[in-house]
């Protein structure tokens, strides 16, 4: 059986194809590693983005669209999604996503372009309580995306440059529109890009931490959407966070779509 | 309006269609030099500064231009376009009170006051003492003050935490829609059908809401039409949550936009108190107010010099 999972971010389309397969007669899920990642280029409608989405991973592994058993779909565009044949919560979804990683997880922190959020997870991949931040950037992944435009810095380099630092500049501003002319001020009065980086990344670390304690910090923590891909934010926000180790899935920004895909498969065994 | 135009890193000259066109008034119809008492108000804000001129009690010259990137030039060269305009210098002046974020680094005031207290004293000035409820829609704040009828502050609450509902947010729009700042109000009208509001919190999160309106074939104006609604909502929520009495007046910035001002008043019910005079130099009116109040009491002060 095949079943696929949707997430439609606010900037990007994630798709997932997962099929089952029996290993010793023990029902075990292995999912095909097929995967497409879409930004938003602007001329594509998010129902448009998602079919071309879904066209393209299914070229790729050779199948067509009645050979999926079923769809589910998530994020914040979900219900843009025509052909999907559900659609679950980003929290539902990166729990059971999360849990296929790290069975273990019991807080499962997500950060995303537009949205942070902190999930509680009972262990078995499913999502308990959560705590979101859905009217303010600031605590979410375009907060570091503008720093690093502030800074001239590529996202891998902004990253990276954090880590080179060790000093601790407080950012006074919340807001990401403000924080841009703080970064700019502290350009201007010659403060080392690694420690502007630094700064900005435990700004919103911190703001990420807040909303994570809200359900409650409980180990094991795992990580997942595209913020993972930026080490110097996993630094900060372990600092943050005070644990000893943060748990990265392999494929961090598709792992909600997995979760959707699961969702789905079990929905139909 | 003429847009000013900046030298980028680049070399290019881009317009800049976020900026308020500076300005420099003057009474000409009053002569400083037959007055008893003159003194000054500094308001260094975070975006522009002011500089104002009280004679005798009444508003004579004032200044507005853009804060550069320190405090103490900022304050100084508000008020040499002032003593440019009129001859007036610091030595013929009794008393300078300092007020704005950058209060503390006037290097030529006598006293710093904060910036609420100030303002209510202006708009109680401008608007007349029936002003109860002031809303000072800064640069990079938004305060919601109430006053007695002697412009005494007797509450307020404030937002500085996050840039809706602040001048700084209609900035990012204005340029995003390379729409002078100065036309937004009335090109905010010029639409078939008024638009629901865009994100009222998250100026990031309007920013990516109004791109992708213009994608979905909305027009320019309809799209600034959603954010001065949005814009309208979110401060309303700050006024509710001090109540709003009549004789309401508002200053700063966004009040010399009608786009943002009509469409509050829509949703209070209540009309805004008018005035002639220029919303943004409140501050820095009520700066002067309180020195002419203070010179009367105490004196004048010795002059201090304009540089530090």
């Amino acid at each position: 059986m095949i079943t696929a999972g949707i997430d439609m971010g606010s900037r990007s389309v994630k798709v997932v194809l997962v099929e089952d397969a029996h290993v010793d007669g023990a029902p075990k899920l292995k999912y095909i590693v097929r995967k497409t990642h879409f930004m938003f280029p602007g001329d594509l409608d998010a129902d448009v983005a998602a079919d071309k989405a879904f066209d393209t991973i299914l070229e790729s592994a050779g199948l067509n669209r009645s050979q999926v058993d079923a769809v589910y779909a998530t994020g914040a565009g979900r219900k843009m999604v025509n052909f999907a044949t559900d659609s679950v919560t980003e929290m539902s979804a990166g729990a059971k996503g999360a849990a296929y990683f790290y069975p273990s997880a019991r807080t499962i922190v997500d950060v995303g372009a537009e949205e942070g959020r902190g999930i509680k997870a009972d262990g078995d991949g499913k999502a308990i309580d959560f705590a979101g931040n859905e009217k303010c950037a600031a605590g979410a992944g375009s907060f570091a995306e503008t720093m690093s435009r502030a800074l001239q810095l590529s996202l891998k380099e902004f990253g990276e440059a954090s880590l080179r630092s060790d000093k601790s500049i407080p950012m006074n501003a919340q807001c990401t529109v403000f924080a841009e002319s703080e970064v700019v001020s502290l350009i201007h009065s010659a403060t080392p890009k690694e420690d502007i980086a630094k700064a900005v990344l435990d700004a919103v670390a911190s703001r990420v931490c807040a909303m994570v304690r809200r359900v409650g910090i409980e180990e094991d923590v795992v990580l997942i959407g595209g913020m993972v891909h930026n080490p110097g934010f996993v630094s900060s926000l372990k600092n943050a966070m005070g644990v000893e180790q943060i748990k990265l899935p392999d494929i961090p920004e598709y792992v909600s779509a997995l979760g959707c895909a699961l969702l789905a498969a079990e929905a139909k065994n | 309006m003429s847009i000013e135009t900046t030298n980028s890193s680049a070399g290019e000259v881009k317009p800049e269609f976020w900026r308020w066109q500076e300005n420099c008034w003057a009474d000409e119809s009053k002569d400083w030099r037959s007055a008893k008492v003159i003194t000054v108000g500094i308001d260094v804000g975070s975006v522009s500064s002011q500089c104002v001129i009280v004679a005798d009690g009444e508003l004579y010259a004032y200044n507005s231009m853009r804060t550069g990137n320190n405090s103490p030039d900022s304050a100084a060269n508000a008020f040499k376009g002032v003593e440019l305009k009129t001859g007036l210098t610091l030595d013929d002046v009794h008393m300078v009170v300092g007020t704005g974020y950058g209060r503390v680094n006037v290097p030529f005031s006598h006293k710093a006051i904060t910036e609420i207290a100030c303002h209510a004293r202006g708009a109680n000035y401008m608007g007349g003492n029936s002003v109860r409820t002031i809303l000072d829609m800064g640069g990079q704040d938004c305060k919601a003050i109430h006053c007695d009828d002697k412009g005494k502050v007797t509450n307020f609450l404030m937002n500085d935490k996050c840039a809706a509902g602040t001048g700084r947010g209609m900035e990012v729009i204005s340029d995003l829609m390379q729409i002078p700042i100065a036309e937004i109000g009335a090109r905010s009208f010029d639409v078939e059908e008024e638009p629901d509001a865009v994100s009222s919190i998250c100026v990031v999160f309007a920013k990516s809401e109004a791109l992708g309106l213009l994608k979905a074939g909305w027009s320019k104006n309809k799209v600034v039409a959603a954010y001065c609604q949005a814009m309208a909502e979110r401060v309303v929520s700050l006024l509710e949550r001090i109540g709003v009495e009549e004789g309401f007046f508002i200053t700063g910035g966004i009040a010399k936009n009608p786009g943002v001002v009509k469409r509050i008043e829509k949703i209070l019910g209540i009309q805004a108190v008018s005035t002639k005079i220029d919303s943004q130099i409140a501050g820095a009116l009520g700066a002067a107010l309180f020195a002419q109040t203070l010179v009367q009491k105490q004196g004048p002060c010795k002059p201090v010099a304009l540089a530090a």
